[in-house]
């Protein structure tokens, strides 16, 4: 068990500049052993914590993301039929049982993604992305499968995990999620950085980005968020910004007024939301950006 | 600071002093008194906590605390106030929501009616959709076996609620509601079964299934069509001018949320407010007292423009999905701004699969839609219909049914 602080800096050095709040979260999730759920809106860093976490743990990353109908086949194991008619054929005239054991066998078995992540000998990070879009019947086998780690499967047994994976499970908020699994899970509100952290994630996600540029763009953003907006822009979109500005050689907002107006369809995805932070709003915002 | 080793033991719960035990099971009775889930494993995991290095900070085991005990963001956000006002002592304002308050009796009542002559039923918009009228919908049902209490239903059916004055009857009236929500809910469901279909062969299972043929495709798989049962949200009006309906569509809500397998509902007068989880309430009485709190705010005029923002803004993308009708009950009197209801009912149009308007006074007798602010709605709605007697709200059932 390492101490947040420690935990924080490490999660820096993989990519991801964590609050004080998620440090906890992560070292929590080591040594209560539960999974940890993320909601938050759109585009705020949700499945990049999965991603530093698993950075930082040196380990491999298994992603299931969700869809509505995702079912067992497609999130657990499936077997091969195309594989196990050939060998059929092959086997024609021998005994029934013996190409039964065969066929039903380990060689046959295709892993998809959450039996891939209690058979690998080193404890994987397992994210499970967007649950709120599977269905509910999902959702319940999913909370079984997160209590207790072990899969059956009728033609081969109880296949026990081997290590207990790192669960991340991200959620949207478009349907609500039922109240076992989220008492199953600890739970993280991932907000919209503020200034501070979102202009370390600049400077440490965009090479040649100056602290004082990393600054303006986060100040600017922040006031960007504030407006009334149809589609607020997340973390992602900021640092495609600050990769075009860089890419332009703006050093500071403030000499590139046109630039800066011009560039922000990097943050502005919908016609309605472009009409409205017209010239004027951008020079208003650019303003209060010291 | 340093803590125990990886997998914490629970019987170091042993170690916890008696008081701090005590506490802590007074602490999670303050949670569960607040609406947080929790049970017998997230206390020992408390405990746990306790006693490994993250006791040694307030701030530490706040944090974790916080992880470990909410489940969603509501909890999320009130948890901090409470941990501070039980473990550090400091105050916390009242938990009791205020819902509409007594301020907004300030606001013009609405109670006297635009007497315009003219087509008592101008609203039927060519665009719209259109349901049987109530006239034949008695004779529909009538071979349809549904025997439950036919003789003293059908006499209530026709009249309007706000005529019904005897205790008993309004008694009546509102079982009455609850069961037809429940009729619809069943019927829904049967005819989603009826309807459904399988089509395009499903490849993978159909050689897997015919393994034991040899792979020779004798029995065929189709695939399933899954659909989505239709969702319903519905937004009930509790102002002053529909004060003489509330009670009864309040029942209805109560018996819809109960059958539909999803369905939302929310209140609104000059704000919203997101009624399901009061409604879930088994008993139904219980539920309408904590609901009479909410919906008597109101009678101070109707904000449907900012209630509809608040809606879309907040509520909309959770609980709207492509398959979604959304009810709105109300008579349209806006006493804020019209043009703002007009652009949110747009906005709503276009997430939702279909938007009924259910009028209560479109079946008055020289009732026209003249107010500004149902006449900025109804360019959006797909149906707009009278909800003023049971029959009336009989005849969408086949609506709703078709979605």
């Amino acid at each position: 068990m390492k101490s947040r602080d420690e935990i924080a800096e490490r999660l820096a050095a993989s990519g991801y500049i964590a609050d004080s709040e998620l440090a906890t979260a992560v070292s929590l999730m080591q040594l209560l052993k539960r999974p940890l759920l993320l909601e938050g809106e759109a585009g705020v860093g949700k499945t990049e914590v999965a991603k530093a976490l698993a950075k930082m743990h040196t380990t491999e990353l298994i992603r299931l993301q969700c869809y509505e109908g995702l079912d067992q086949s497609a999130a657990l194991y499936e077997w091969n039929y195309q594989r196990q008619l050939l060998a059929i054929q092959a086997h024609r005239g021998e005994q029934a049982e013996g190409i039964e054991d065969q066929i039903f066998s380990e060689k046959y078995l295709l892993e998809r993604p959450l039996l891939a992540a209690i058979r690998r000998h080193k404890a994987p990070v397992l994210l499970i992305d967007e649950i709120d879009r599977a269905d509910d019947e999902f959702e319940a086998f999913l909370l079984e499968l997160l209590s207790d780690f072990q899969v059956s499967i009728p033609e081969l047994g109880t296949i026990a995990a081997v290590t207990i994976p790192h669960v991340i499970l991200t959620s949207n908020g478009t349907r609500e999620l039922s109240d076992a699994l989220r008492r199953r899970c600890l739970y993280h509100y991932v907000d919209y950085p503020d200034v501070d952290r979102e202009a370390r994630i600049i400077m440490a996600r965009i090479d040649g980005a100056s602290t004082s540029l990393s600054l303006q763009i986060a100040r600017m953003v922040e006031g960007i968020r504030k407006e009334e907006l149809r589609k607020v822009p997340g973390v992602a979109e900021t640092l495609d910004w600050a990769a075009a500005l860089v890419g332009i050689d703006v050093r500071d907002l403030h000499d590139a007024p046109e630039i800066v107006h011009d560039t922000l369809m990097c943050l502005l995805k919908t016609h309605e939301d472009k009409s409205r932070v017209t010239r004027e709003v951008t020079e208003r915002l650019l303003g209060k950006v010291a | 600071m340093s803590c125990c080793g990886p997998g914490a033991n629970y019987d170091e719960i042993d170690e916890v002093s008696r008081f701090v035990a005590g506490r802590l099971a007074a602490f999670l009775a303050t949670l569960r008194d607040n609406g947080f889930a929790v049970g017998l494993h997230e206390g020992q995991d408390a405990a746990s906590l306790m006693t490994s290095g993250y006791a040694a900070k307030p701030g530490l085991l706040r944090s974790a605390f916080k992880h470990l005990f909410s489940a969603r963001k509501s909890d999320w956000e009130k948890f901090d106030g409470l941990f501070d006002a039980f473990w550090l002592g400091k105050r916390l304002r009242s938990r009791s929501t205020t819902m509409g308050s007594a301020k907004a009796a300030n606001n013009p009542s609405l109670k006297s009616l635009p007497n315009n002559p003219g087509d008592p039923r101008a609203g039927g918009d060519s665009a719209m959709d259109q349901i049987p009228s109530a006239d034949e919908a008695p004779e529909d049902r009538a071979g349809e076996g549904r025997m439950e209490g036919a003789s003293t239903a059908s006499n209530i059916a026709e009249i309007d609620f706000r005529k019904m004055t005897e205790p008993g009857q309004i008694e009546q009236a509102h079982a009455a509601a609850a069961r037809l929500a429940r009729i619809m809910r069943t019927r829904l469901t049967r005819r989603d079964l009826a309807r459904r279909r399988g089509y395009r062969l499903d490849l993978r299972r159909t050689i897997h299934g015919n393994i034991s043929h040899g792979g020779v495709p004798i029995s065929l798989v189709k695939r399933q069509r899954k659909e989505k049962p239709l969702r319903l949200v519905i937004l009930l009006d509790a102002s002053g001018s529909m004060s003489m309906y509330t009670g009864v569509f309040l029942r209805f809500i109560h018996g819809v949320l109960d059958e539909f397998r999803q369905a939302e509902a929310f209140l609104f007068h000059t704000r919203l407010a997101h009624v399901s989880d009061a409604m879930k309430e088994k008993d139904a009485a219980r539920a309408l007292d904590r609901l009479s709190i909410m919906a008597q705010g109101a009678g101070g005029g109707t904000r449907i423009g900012e209630s509809l923002q608040t809606f879309n803004r907040w509520h909309a993308a959770r609980v709207i999905h492509s398959r979604t009708c959304v009810m709105i009950v109300s008579d349209g009197y806006e006493t804020g701004d019209a043009m703002l209801l007009g652009r949110e009912m747009a906005a709503l149009s276009k997430r939702c699969r279909r938007i009924a308007w259910l009028n209560p006074m479109m079946a008055w007798e020289g009732y026209a839609p003249e107010a500004a602010g149902i006449k900025a709605a109804l360019p959006h709605v797909d149906l707009y219909a009278p909800a003023n007697t049971l029959n009336s709200l009989i005849a969408l059932e086949p609506y709703l049914a078709r979605l």
